[in-house]
C-alpha cells in the first residue's frame, strides 16, 4: 500500500510570499515543504546572456493573456530573483482607496500606520536602504534633471541592493550574478532551509483537495528542467495548512482548478485582478539637448547615451501621488530599464506613418539604432481591478508555447475609462516633461501587440472586509476554506501606485502571527517569534504589540 | 510559383520576407528577392531571424510550414484584391513590394484579427533575433558583429564575459526631493 507523503505546512511558490512564510513556520518548529514550479538557480548560474535557454528564459515567464500580458519570476525565489529591487512603501492614501466598489478596498485593520512595523521587519531582513544621488544611474539622473527642469521633484528610490557588490550591469531580469540584489535566495530561503524547510524546484502544483479530517491534499507535476511543457511525473502531498504564494497570475488558477474538489470558491477568486496600472513610455533623448538644456555631462564627452548602464529604476517622481487628487488621476513616474527584446519590441517610433503600426518597420529600426539614448519611464497608476481569469488551462497557469518563458494564459483585461484616464494623464505628463525644450521625443508602448502588460500582477485573490469583493479575510485565510492562506501579490487589494514587492512582503510578515496561530489550532507544534533571517531582533521586537494581537497564544 | 521551387526554399524566402518587414535590412546580393532593401545595414534576416524561428526552444518550428502556407495565401488574396501584377515565380508574400508587405502584416497583427497571435508571434521572433540574437550566446554574437546588437550600440563585456560599469552616475543632486518624503525614503 502506498502512503501519501505528509507535512505540516505546504507552501506553493517561493517568492516573497512563499519564502517569508516558509521561514517563519520552519523557524517556529513546523515541518515545511515548499513546491516551486521553476528551477533553483543561484549566483554563477545567472547568465548575462540573451540566448534562449540561458537563465533569462529559465527563470522568467511572459504569459500573454487576452488584453493583458503578465511578466514574472519562475524560479526558486520567484519574483525576488527577477525584480528590480525598488522598494518604496505604498503611500498612505493607497490604503484608503475605494476603487469602483463603493467602499474601502483594504481591511479596516490595515493602514499605512499599522503596516509600518511589518515594512520595518522586511527592511531589516533584506536589507533595504535609500539610494542617494551617488547611486542614481545616468538614466535616473537624466530623469531627475528633466523633472526639475519641468518643475517637478524627483527622489532616489529605496532599494534592496548591496551597493558595494552592484556592477550596474542592468542584467537584473536574468538574476543577479553578483549577489548584489537582495533576493529571497540570500535571506529568508536559506534561513528556512537551515530550520529544516524542504524546497523542491520544478514541482508545479495543479490542484488542492480537502480530506475528511479538514487537512488538504496537494497534487503536483514535476516539470522537465529544460522543456517546461513536459511533465516528468506527478505526486501528492498531504498538509494541515496550505499557503498559496504562486503569484497573482497562478494562485487563482490553482484555486479555480481545485473548485470541484475543494468546494465553491469565493466570488473574488480570479476576479478584481489589477495590473498595478502599469504603463511604459520610451523617450528618445536628444544628446545635445541633454547637455545644453539640462547641463548633463558624463565627463567623457557624452551627455547621456547610457541606457544600458544601471540597476533598473533608481529615481522616481512622486508629485502626482497626491492624496487630494481624485482617485484614478494619481500616479508615480519612475525611471526604468528593460533589456532589449522585452524592452524594445513594444516601443513605438514617434514618427510613424499613421497607416502602419509604429512598432515595426524602417522607422522603428531608426529609433532602435539610437537605443543607448533611450529613457524608459514607468507609470504606476490606479487601474480599476478589471481583470478576470477564465477557465484554467490543463496544467499550470498558461499553455506554454516555447520550451521556456512564452505562453498563453486565461486572463482577460479590458481597461475601463478610469484606467484609461490614468494612463492618458501620465502619458501627457511624461510628454510634457521630456519634450520640453526639445529634450526628447516620447511615445507610449503599444497595447496592440500583447495587450496591456504588467510586471506587477496583483489582486486576483484579494484581502478585504467585504465577502462579495474579497476572497480572503484580513488574516489572508481563504473564505470558506479554513487552513488555506494566500500571501502573494494576489492578496493585495488593488494597485499600489509604486513597486509592490515591499508591500507584498510586509503583508506576508503581518500575516504570519495569524497563520502560526491557525497552525497551532490544527495541532501543529509551532511558535511565532523568529528574528530576522540573520538573527536581528530590533524590528521583531518593535512589531511585537501587533504580533501578539494577531498571534493570540501562539507567540513564543 | 514554379513547382520545382523546393518547399524549404519557399519557406526560407517567405520567412525572410516577413522578418525583413519587421526589421528591414539591405539586400545581400543583387536580385535578393526576400529582402526588400528598405533600410541600410543588416536587419532581422541578417541577425538570424529564420534560425531563431527554427529553434526547438522557441516552440515555433513545427508550425512554420502552416504559417508559411497561410501567409502566402493571405498574400495571394491581397494581390488579387488589389489586382497587383506580380512575379508568379516566387512565393506570393515575397512577390509583394515592401509597402504592401507592411500593409498586409499590419492587417494580420491588428487587434481583433482572428490569427493575430500567430503573426504577432512571428513578429516577436523577428524582433528578438535583431534586438537580442536570442539563438546565440550574446558574448559570441557581439564578438561576431551581430547586426542587431551592434546597431543598438550594446557594449562589449569585460574579458570574463560579464558587464560592469564603474562609471554609472552623475554623482550630484539633480532635482529637489519631494517635500513629504519620509525618513525611510518613501512617499508619505
Amino acid at each position: 500500500m502506498s502512503t501519501v507523503e505528509q507535512t505540516d505546512v505546504l507552501v506553493v511558490g517561493s517568492g516573497f510570499g512563499g519564502a517569508i512564510a516558509a521561514y517563519h513556520l520552519a523557524a517556529g518548529g513546523a515541518r515545511v515543504v515548499v513546491l516551486e514550479r521553476g528551477p533553483w538557480l543561484t549566483g554563477e548560474d545567472f547568465d548575462q546572456d540573451f540566448r534562449f535557454g540561458a537563465s533569462g528564459t529559465r527563470i522568467f515567464d511572459f504569459v500573454i493573456g487576452n488584453g493583458m500580458s503578465l511578466l514574472g519570476g519562475n524560479c526558486v525565489g520567484g519574483g525576488s530573483v527577477v525584480y528590480f529591487a525598488a522598494m518604496p512603501r505604498a503611500p498612505r492614501f493607497v490604503f484608503e482607496r475605494r476603487g469602483s466598489i463603493g467602499r474601502r478596498m483594504w481591511p479596516a485593520t490595515i493602514t499605512r500606520d499599522t503596516l509600518e512595523p511589518w515594512y520595518d521587519r522586511v527592511a531589516e531582513a533584506l536589507p533595504i536602504s535609500q539610494l542617494n544621488w551617488n547611486d542614481a544611474t545616468y538614466a535616473g539622473g537624466l530623469w531627475a534633471a528633466a523633472c526639475a527642469h519641468a518643475g517637478r521633484t524627483a527622489n532616489p528610490v529605496p532599494a534592496a541592493i548591496d551597493r558595494e557588490l552592484c556592477t550596474n550591469c542592468n542584467w537584473m531580469l536574468a538574476g543577479c550574478r553578483f549577489d548584489a540584489k537582495r533576493s529571497m535566495l540570500l535571506n529568508y530561503l536559506p534561513a528556512a532551509v537551515s530550520h529544516g524547510a524542504e524546497i523542491r524546484p520544478l514541482h508545479e502544483v495543479q490542484q488542492i483537495a480537502r480530506n475528511q479530517d479538514g487537512s488538504y491534499q496537494v497534487a503536483y507535476n514535476t516539470v522537465h528542467d529544460v522543456d517546461y511543457r513536459v511533465a516528468t511525473g506527478s505526486g501528492t502531498i498531504q498538509a494541515k495548512i496550505v499557503i498559496l504564494a504562486a503569484g497573482a497570475g497562478a494562485t487563482p488558477v490553482i484555486l479555480q482548478r481545485s473548485e470541484p474538489a475543494l468546494g465553491k470558491m469565493p466570488y473574488a477568486v480570479g476576479r478584481f485582478f489589477s495590473g498595478n496600472g502599469e504603463r511604459l513610455n520610451t523617450a528618445i533623448i536628444d544628446e545635445d539637448k541633454a547637455r545644453s538644456v539640462l547641463g548633463l555631462d558624463r565627463g567623457d564627452g557624452r551627455a547621456y547615451a547610457a541606457n544600458q548602464i544601471g540597476k533598473g529604476p533608481t529615481v522616481a517622481s512622486w508629485d502626482d501621488l497626491d492624496a487630494s487628487k481624485p482617485e484614478f488621476e494619481r500616479f508615480s513616474l519612475e525611471q526604468l530599464y528593460f533589456p532589449p527584446g522585452l524592452g524594445t519590441i513594444l516601443a513605438q517610433t514617434p514618427h510613424a506613418d499613421a497607416s502602419v503600426p509604429a512598432w515595426f518597420g524602417p522607422r522603428k529600426k531608426e529609433i532602435v539604432e539610437r537605443w543607448q539614448s533611450w529613457l524608459t519611464i514607468f507609470t504606476t497608476s490606479e487601474d480599476d481591478n478589471e481583470g478576470v481569469f477564465g477557465p484554467p488551462p490543463p496544467t499550470g497557469n498558461a499553455t506554454r508555447f516555447s520550451q521556456q518563458m512564452l505562453g498563453f494564459g486565461p486572463l482577460t483585461y479590458r481597461p475601463t475609462a478610469n484606467t484609461l484616464r490614468g494612463w492618458e494623464l501620465s502619458d501627457a505628463e511624461i510628454k510634457r516633461v521630456l519634450e520640453k525644450d526639445g529634450l526628447a521625443e516620447v511615445r507610449p508602448w503599444t497595447n496592440d501587440v500583447v495587450g496591456a502588460y504588467t510586471v506587477h500582477p496583483l489582486s486576483s485573490c484579494r484581502i478585504g472586509d467585504d465577502p462579495a469583493t474579497s476572497a480572503l479575510d484580513d488574516t489572508h485565510e481563504l473564505r470558506g476554506h479554513p487552513g488555506i492562506f494566500v500571501t502573494d501579490g494576489s492578496a493585495v487589494p488593488g494597485a499600489l501606485l509604486v513597486n509592490p514587492a515591499f508591500t507584498i512582503a510586509a503583508l506576508t510578515e503581518r500575516a504570519m502571527p495569524g497563520i502560526v496561530r491557525a497552525a497551532r489550532e490544527r495541532g501543529i507544534d509551532v511558535r511565532y517569534g523568529a528574528p530576522a533571517p540573520d538573527g536581528q531582533t530590533a524590528a521583531r521586537d518593535a512589531s511585537w504589540t501587533q504580533a501578539v494581537r494577531l498571534a493570540g497564544t501562539a507567540g513564543a | 510559383m514554379k513547382p520545382h521551387l523546393a518547399a524549404e526554399r519557399v519557406q526560407t524566402m517567405t520567412l525572410e520576407a516577413f522578418a525583413d518587414t519587421i526589421v528591414p535590412g539591405e539586400k545581400r546580393f543583387p536580385g535578393d528577392l526576400a529582402i526588400a532593401g528598405t533600410a541600410g545595414g543588416g536587419g532581422a534576416v541578417a541577425a538570424g531571424a529564420v534560425d531563431l524561428m527554427r529553434t526547438e526552444a522557441g516552440g515555433m518550428a513545427d508550425a512554420l510550414p502552416d504559417l508559411v502556407q497561410a501567409l502566402n495565401k493571405h498574400a495571394e488574396a491581397y494581390r488579387d484584391e488589389l489586382r497587383l501584377e506580380l512575379d508568379p515565380d516566387v512565393p506570393a508574400f515575397v512577390a509583394l513590394p515592401a509597402g504592401h508587405r507592411a500593409t498586409l502584416v499590419a492587417e494580420l497583427v491588428r487587434p481583433g484579427h482572428p490569427e493575430k497571435f500567430l503573426w504577432v508571434g512571428l513578429a516577436i521572433f523577428s524582433n528578438m533575433a535583431f534586438d537580442t540574437g536570442a539563438h546565440l550566446s550574446t558574448v559570441d554574437a557581439l564578438a561576431a558583429g551581430h547586426p542587431g546588437l551592434t546597431a543598438l550600440g550594446y557594449s562589449q563585456p569585460d574579458a570574463d564575459g560579464l558587464w560592469r560599469f564603474p562609471d554609472f552616475s552623475y554623482r550630484r543632486p539633480l532635482a529637489p526631493l519631494h517635500p513629504h518624503t519620509t525618513p525611510t525614503g518613501s512617499p508619505a
